[in-house]
């Protein structure tokens, strides 16, 4: 259990995060909706340790983790994987070298060891015959699949994916979901997914929380969100430029 | 007047806080590159990179700026009757001065600022968040081996740099100004000791750290999308040669 209690972050003066509890479960999709701005990736980042509280905290497994020290925090990140909203490979590598990456800094595989797992991880993914390419020859939704095979590589207990749909066609994007599915429910993973991609959310959450002006404001399941009768998740849900949430 | 005090302040806020962040990365970069495990392949990678890709500019700037000193200091001396002297003039010159600014400042303008770009680059397309969130150190991953790299391939690139330097003066010296073979090796020999290019390899140890150094935090702390890339590779190269040129001086005034 990943419990998130009282969690407040501002940017020069510019409150972000304004007491975020929340409590994600093991083993399931919990997606965080809300939109552009809201704070997402800040939740995220302090999840992974990029970034530290103002107040509050985060326990992973009853443990605090917002008061390690660097290095305790890279020993722990070896246990989550993170998938990015541009992917994130590094462009001087090749796939296999993208996705060996992780196994390579922290494993004392062998080369040949290594390549064994790359290709069962790109296969996984739906990848076959592509471990020489470089990053810059993919497509948007190529470039996905090779960072969930990146973000799993070493079996990591928890996933996050930042807006992993943002991109790509409504095809490759239903795909994108499918996958993260398929991996999750053959994993038995923990994903945490941030997107404000409703049609994503519906299809793989097992819990839906949504952030607004650095809160959560609703939780629940998809069922439940949906009925929710909150007007700045409807308007959010209906995707309507009417309603308490302000354009402009 | 108070806009004009503000803006100062502000000036010099970011410069204390620029010089402290950058003093910070030396002193973890420092400390990572004799932390195992040592990443060997990285260092060599920028090694290379530095260094001999960097030859063709640093080749081409020894041999002109050798050629047009022997030109310029022929020109001086014979009105002296010392032709005789140009030899050592362009080989001090080289050694002491030329050899290791000139490379400095080519290696900042082609290094220095490719590495700005690179490491701006993965900082805004989060390949550098990437490597923290694998529990990588992106200072022992990227910034330690390019420091490396600095400091131990300027110096090399400075030799060669004087070689072709000394070898460019002589060949307008010996076959278009008609100087003596003899005595003009014969001067240099007597003029020129292993103390003045060591003299000119301590500054390129400085310039290659200066270099390294800047362009890693220039680019490492890169933000804005591609217009802060740009600026980043700009910066870095300004403030690259503008430290190599004050340093110059600060370890001219201090070894002479």
């Amino acid at each position: 259990m990943i419990e998130i209690i009282g969690l407040k972050k501002s940017f020069n003066s510019k409150k972000v995060l304004d007491g975020v509890d929340l409590a994600i479960e093991r083993g399931k999709i919990t997606v965080i909706i809300g939109r552009s701005g809201e704070g997402k990736s800040v939740l995220i980042k302090h999840i992974i340790g990029l970034l530290r509280p103002d107040s509050g905290k985060i326990l992973l497994d009853s443990k605090e983790i917002t008061a390690l020290r660097e290095r305790e925090f890279n020993e722990l990140r070896k246990h989550f994987g993170m998938l990015f909203q541009g992917s994130a490979l590094f462009d001087s590598m090749t796939v296999a070298e993208n996705v060996g990456f992780p196994l390579k800094e922290h494993t004392g595989l062998h080369d040949d060891e290594v390549m064994k797992v790359v290709a069962e991880k790109l296969h996984r993914v739906g990848l076959v015959g592509i471990e020489g390419m470089m990053p810059a020859d993919l497509s948007g939704g190529m470039k996905k699949r090779v960072g969930l095979a990146r973000a799993i590589v070493m079996d990591p207990e928890i996933v996050i994916f930042d807006e992993p749909t943002t991109g790509l066609d409504p095809i490759m994007a239903d795909s994108v979901a499918e996958l993260m599915l398929e991996t999750q429910r053959a994993l038995k993973t923990t994903y945490i997914v941030i997107t404000h991609d409703i049609q994503l959310t519906y299809k793989i959450a097992d819990m839906v929380a949504m952030l607004h002006q650095g809160k959560i404001i609703a939780k629940g399941t998809v069922e439940d969100i949906k009925k929710n009768p909150n007007p700045v998740l409807k308007q959010f849900l209906e995707g309507s430029a009417e309603g308490p949430i302000k354009v402009y | 007047m108070r806009e004009l005090l503000e803006r100062l302040g502000k000036m010099a806020g970011a410069l204390v806080t620029n010089t402290g962040l950058m003093a910070l990365m030396l002193f973890h970069a420092s400390i990572y590159a004799f932390t195992p495990p040592i990443k060997f392949r990285n260092i060599f990678k920028q090694m290379e990179f530095v260094g001999v890709k960097s030859l063709f500019v640093v080749v081409l700037t020894g041999s002109f700026t050798g050629m047009v000193l022997a030109y310029q200091s022929f020109n001086a001396l014979k009105r002296f009757g010392a032709e005789s002297l140009v030899g050592p003039t362009v080989a001090l010159s080289m050694a002491r001065e030329l050899g290791p600014v000139l490379t400095g400042l080519m290696v900042s303008g082609r290094a220095g600022s490719a590495m700005a770009t690179e490491l701006g680059t993965m900082r805004v397309t989060e390949q550098i968040d990437a490597l923290h969130t694998m529990g990588v150190n992106p200072i022992k991953h990227l910034v330690v081996p390019r420091i490396l790299a600095g400091v131990l391939m300027l110096p090399f690139l400075t030799v060669i740099t004087d070689f072709v330097g000394v070898v460019g003066g002589y060949f307008v010296g010996v076959h278009l100004l008609d100087i003596n073979p003899g005595v003009y090796m014969g001067r240099t020999m007597d003029f020129v000791n292993v103390e003045d290019l060591f003299y000119g390899l301590y500054k390129s140890i400085v310039f290659g750290l200066i270099i390294s150094l800047t362009a890693c935090y220039h680019g490492f702390y890169t933000t804005g999308g591609a217009e802060g890339v740009g600026k980043a590779a700009t910066n870095a190269v300004v403030l690259g040669c503008v430290l190599i040129l004050a340093f110059n001086y600060l370890m001219t005034s201090a070894l002479l």
